[in-house]
């Protein structure tokens, strides 16, 4: 179950300041595998605005963050990087000067000479409503994720949101469990309407419940839910008996395990130096969002400016022996021939 | 300039300038109002800069947009005076304008 990959560098996050970093050292001839608790490349660029237009791209007057996320995995095909979705770096230790050795929470082993660190405004998790003591319950009997249906079946259900992915579970949750209620603030849905349409004819046929309004007590014991309150919009209470909830409310951004590394932090950012964007461990970068140093701005152009310096500085630990010759892609046919245009 | 007072949870009261053309969130930013997370940067996706307009205020503020209305599916606790305040323009018409900040914006 444990293979321990080898690479040049591993990158934590693949936004669009990990996907250039990518470009960066491949020109250099390093190496990279990413790493992404997303499901998908390209960061906040399609978890948070696919569709939205970005106007401060040097060059490129208007693309979306989609458009974005596209063009960088074209520009650095070439360079074949390796990406692990869905998974998180739990942990990182020092192993060489420089050296490092990481784990995923897949439980994925990655051994490389440096680390960059481009983890944005940090790991995107699911929002955690604010429900009276929920902790216990979580991974228990409140789960922000399915992993396995099975796990449901028979079990009495309740979920809440009105997105798709609550819309989803609720169609494939429905025919195994004992009962499912599906809680939404509004009776409007922001799901596929076909989803939309499912549902309520699942509810009309009486085959689900469906509450407008929103949980406000949970109760149980040893973390296993009994019964949850929810409140309607018109006021009136309604105790309803459950083994198991599922909210969706989204995402949001958590810095995660990176403070535990032993990285030196200021106020969940890392402060770098502005010549190689180097933490204060030889070897560990920070680019992108993540970082902090004197006039820092978050835009997607700074951090793909300090992906560039970072690569150079990535190249002496990756090559000791070799010299380092500053080229342009205009020019140099060897850069070109990395590229697969010469 | 409109003077804008946002409520924290708390009951600590921030009453400050507001430009005009800016957000009610910008002007949070501005003012260290901390309750304000504002994650996407204004772009109406992350539903971590709500409030709660007062009720005298709400018609004037006036209602979310659609786009608005579905991301207000990812807020918690929400009333039908809440918006995003990324989506509310500061204007003359909104001089002395009060909003209520929640405790939790999800994060």
């Amino acid at each position: 179950m444990s293979e321990t990959i080898k690479t040049d560098v591993l990158i934590i996050g693949a936004g669009p300041v990990g996907l250039f970093a990518v470009f960066e050292l491949g020109l250099l001839d390093i190496k990279a595998h990413l790493v992404d608790i997303l499901d998908k490349v390209g960061g906040q660029c399609a978890e948070l605005y696919p569709e939205k237009p970005i106007y401060d791209i040097p060059g490129i007057p208007l693309i979306t963050g989609h458009g974005l996320t596209d063009a960088l995995m074209q520009q650095i095909k070439p360079f074949h990087p390796t990406f692990h979705l869905n998974e998180m770096v739990t942990a990182l230790e020092k192993t060489g000067e420089p050296g490092f050795r990481l784990r995923t929470d897949a439980g994925k082993t990655f051994e490389a000479k440096c680390v960059v660190i481009a983890a944005g405004g940090g790991s995107f998790q699911p929002k955690r409503p604010p429900i009276q003591g929920i902790e216990p319950y979580e991974d228990k009997s409140v789960f922000y994720a399915v992993r396995k249906m099975d796990a449901f079946r028979g079990k009495q259900l309740l979920i809440v949101g009105g997105g798709d992915s609550a819309l989803d579970w609720t169609l494939n949750l429905q025919p195994i469990a004992k009962r499912l209620t599906l809680v939404h603030r509004r009776d409007e849905f922001r799901g596929a309407p076909d989803s939309v349409n499912k549902m309520r004819a699942l509810v009309a046929a009486g085959g689900m419940d469906l509450k407008i309004g929103q949980v406000t007590t949970l109760e149980g014991s040893d973390g296993q839910l009994a019964a949850c309150s929810i409140k309607g919009n018109d006021g009136n209470v309604a105790r309803i008996e459950v083994d198991a909830m599922l909210p969706f409310f989204g995402l949001t951004m958590k810095l995660g395990p990176v403070a535990d590394w032993g990285i030196k932090m200021d106020d969940e950012l890392i402060p770098v130096d502005t010549a190689a964007f180097e933490t204060n461990i030889p070897g560990l970068f920070a680019v992108g969002d993540i970082n902090t140093y004197p006039g820092k701005l978050k835009l997607i152009l700074s951090g793909f400016h300090e992906a560039a310096l970072m690569a150079q500085k990535a190249h002496r630990y990756v090559y000791p022996e070799k010299k380092l010759v500053f080229q342009y892609t205009t020019s140099s046919t060897s850069l070109q021939k990395k590229l697969g245009v010469a | 300039m409109p003077k804008i007072t946002y409520i924290e949870h708390d009951g600590t009261r921030h009453t400050v300038d507001a430009e005009l053309g800016s957000t009610v969130m910008e002007t949070a930013l501005r003012n260290d109002v901390a309750s304000i997370v504002a994650e996407c940067g204004g772009g109406c996706t992350c539903a971590t800069c709500l409030v709660h307009v007062d009720d005298a205020w709400s018609a004037i503020v006036g209602p979310p947009s659609s786009e608005e209305e579905e991301m207000l599916d990812s807020a918690f606790e929400v009333k039908p005076t809440s918006r995003l305040s990324c989506q509310i323009k500061v204007t003359d018409a909104l001089d002395g304008l009060i909003v209520y900040t929640p405790a939790y914006q999800g994060r």
